[in-house]
């Protein structure tokens, strides 16, 4: 009978750690990609990627990530792909972050006076160059505060993707849990884990958001 | 892949026949994620307008203690909280049965979100509504409750909306400590029917729909209940 020391636990947690980061960053990564190429369809003009993008957003939080996470796991396996749990939770991540990015971002956007579009138009710049040299970098300012916010809830929401079978932070704490015996030390330990990754952003987030208001 | 395509050619692609004729089941679900969703989010309503009470007239190791709890549940996963609640809290005595360790856990973790709205609405609170009730003679009660509290509210009634929905998707979390609700309904019809596909296509639409009704019924319902009918001055 081999027993588990509370430094044992730590240990494989800790252990577990860079999983939850990773899929954390590649949701972040690949869902700004997708939530960039998304904000450029919203905005483009004429606006017939408006909807599509509106209802895009309105699926994603309209419906739990617990749906969504097996919604891709099932459909890729009915496409006939041969799924992993690590691939539909990468995709699913990288949709979900995606739809809260976008959203984000178009609030920014729409926070830029009128006149920035209507005097970059009048100097001749093309819609690409609108947004290159004028739209982006001032909405660029206003968004970090927002988006530090949004990492916080992907770094939380990794912990959804332990259903479909993806070993990460909360997956390692329930097989721990599972063995030990000792529920209530494991999780209250993941909890101090993700309380130690995301708190720091949050503080980031609000000392940044305090920083811009004193600034205007 | 030879497999995959076998089964192909003997079913439809997606055959939502045998998904739908669950509806009653679908239904009890719904029932559960309804009364789930009503009972949370009244509670944890209420637990983050005293959070903020004390946070903005509490002592110091009140406003400490309440912040803690705040920063803590915010800034940890749903899904880890309830498994400390349903499995964690049995170990030093505190056992639930899922449903009411689904509400516990749901309201605790509103409970620190609205706390943060509704403390934002009280500070914006201009300083001559308080002067005011001080010169009519109001108590502290009355003026929380009658002066601060529904202009409060109704300044932070959008950002608190979009919580109480998270809030209501976050009752498909429950489901994983075995709470009979909609998403625990669709396992257990996905694992009967081998339609997994169809049958979380048709729980997410369920789901959606769910999401713009309350979306409606908390519009609809703020203005008028929550701090439209408050007699500021009036009845009384």
């Amino acid at each position: 009978m081999i027993s588990f020391t509370t430094w044992d636990v730590v240990r494989n947690l800790l252990l577990s750690l860079p999983w939850t980061l990773a899929l954390s960053f590649i949701a972040f990564l690949g869902g700004g990609l997708v939530g960039l190429l998304l904000l450029v369809l919203r905005l483009a003009r004429p606006r017939i990627f408006e909807r599509p993008v509106a209802a895009y957003v309105q699926v994603f939080q309209g419906t739990p990530l617990l749906m969504q996470l097996f919604l891709v796991y099932f459909g890729l396996a009915l496409a006939g792909v041969e799924t992993s749990p690590m691939a539909a939770a990468v995709l699913c991540f990288t949709f979900y972050a995606s739809a809260y990015l976008t959203e984000t971002w178009r609030g920014c956007v729409e926070s830029i006076p009128k006149g920035q579009w209507e005097a970059s138009a009048c100097l001749a710049l093309t819609f690409t160059q609108q947004l290159r040299y004028v739209i982006f970098p001032q909405a660029l300012r206003l968004s970090v505060p927002p988006t530090v916010g949004l990492v916080v809830q992907i770094i939380k929401n990794t912990s959804l993707a332990s259903v479909v079978g993806f070993v990460e932070l909360t997956r390692t704490g329930q097989m721990i849990a599972n063995v030990t015996f000792q529920p209530f030390v494991v999780y209250g330990l993941v909890a101090l884990f993700y309380f130690a990754l995301c708190f720091p952003c949050s503080m980031l987030g609000s000392w940044l958001e305090k920083r811009m208001r004193l600034q205007h | 892949m030879q497999q995959a395509s076998d089964l192909r050619g003997g079913h439809p692609m997606l055959d939502f026949s045998s998904v739908l004729a669950a509806w009653p089941d679908f239904l009890g679900g719904l029932a559960m994620t309804a009364v789930l969703t009503l009972l949370s989010c009244t509670l944890g309503t209420l637990l983050g307008i005293a959070c903020a009470w004390c946070r903005v007239y509490g002592s110091r190791v009140v406003r400490l203690a309440v912040a803690s709890y705040v920063e803590f549940f915010r800034n940890t996963p749903f899904i880890v909280q309830i498994f400390f609640i349903y499995f964690g809290l049995p170990a030093i005595g505190l056992r639930m049965t899922s449903l009411p360790a689904a509400i516990v856990a749901l309201t605790i973790n509103l409970g620190a979100y609205a706390c943060e709205i509704v403390r934002a609405g009280i500070e914006a609170t201009p300083r001559g509504q308080l002067e005011a009730a001080q010169c009519l003679g109001l108590g502290r009660w009355h003026t929380f409750t009658r002066v601060v509290l529904p202009p409060a509210l109704s300044r932070v009634w959008p950002a608190l909306t979009s919580q109480l929905v998270i809030i209501m998707l976050a009752t498909a979390v429950c489901s994983l400590v075995s709470t009979a609700e909609l998403s625990y309904v669709t396992n257990r019809i996905a694992a009967q029917t081998f339609r997994q596909f169809e049958s979380y296509i048709v729980v997410t639409l369920l789901y959606l729909s769910l999401t713009i009704a309350f979306r409606r019924l908390l519009q609809w319902l703020g203005p008028r209940f929550v701090f439209g009918c408050a007699p500021i001055g009036g009845a009384r």
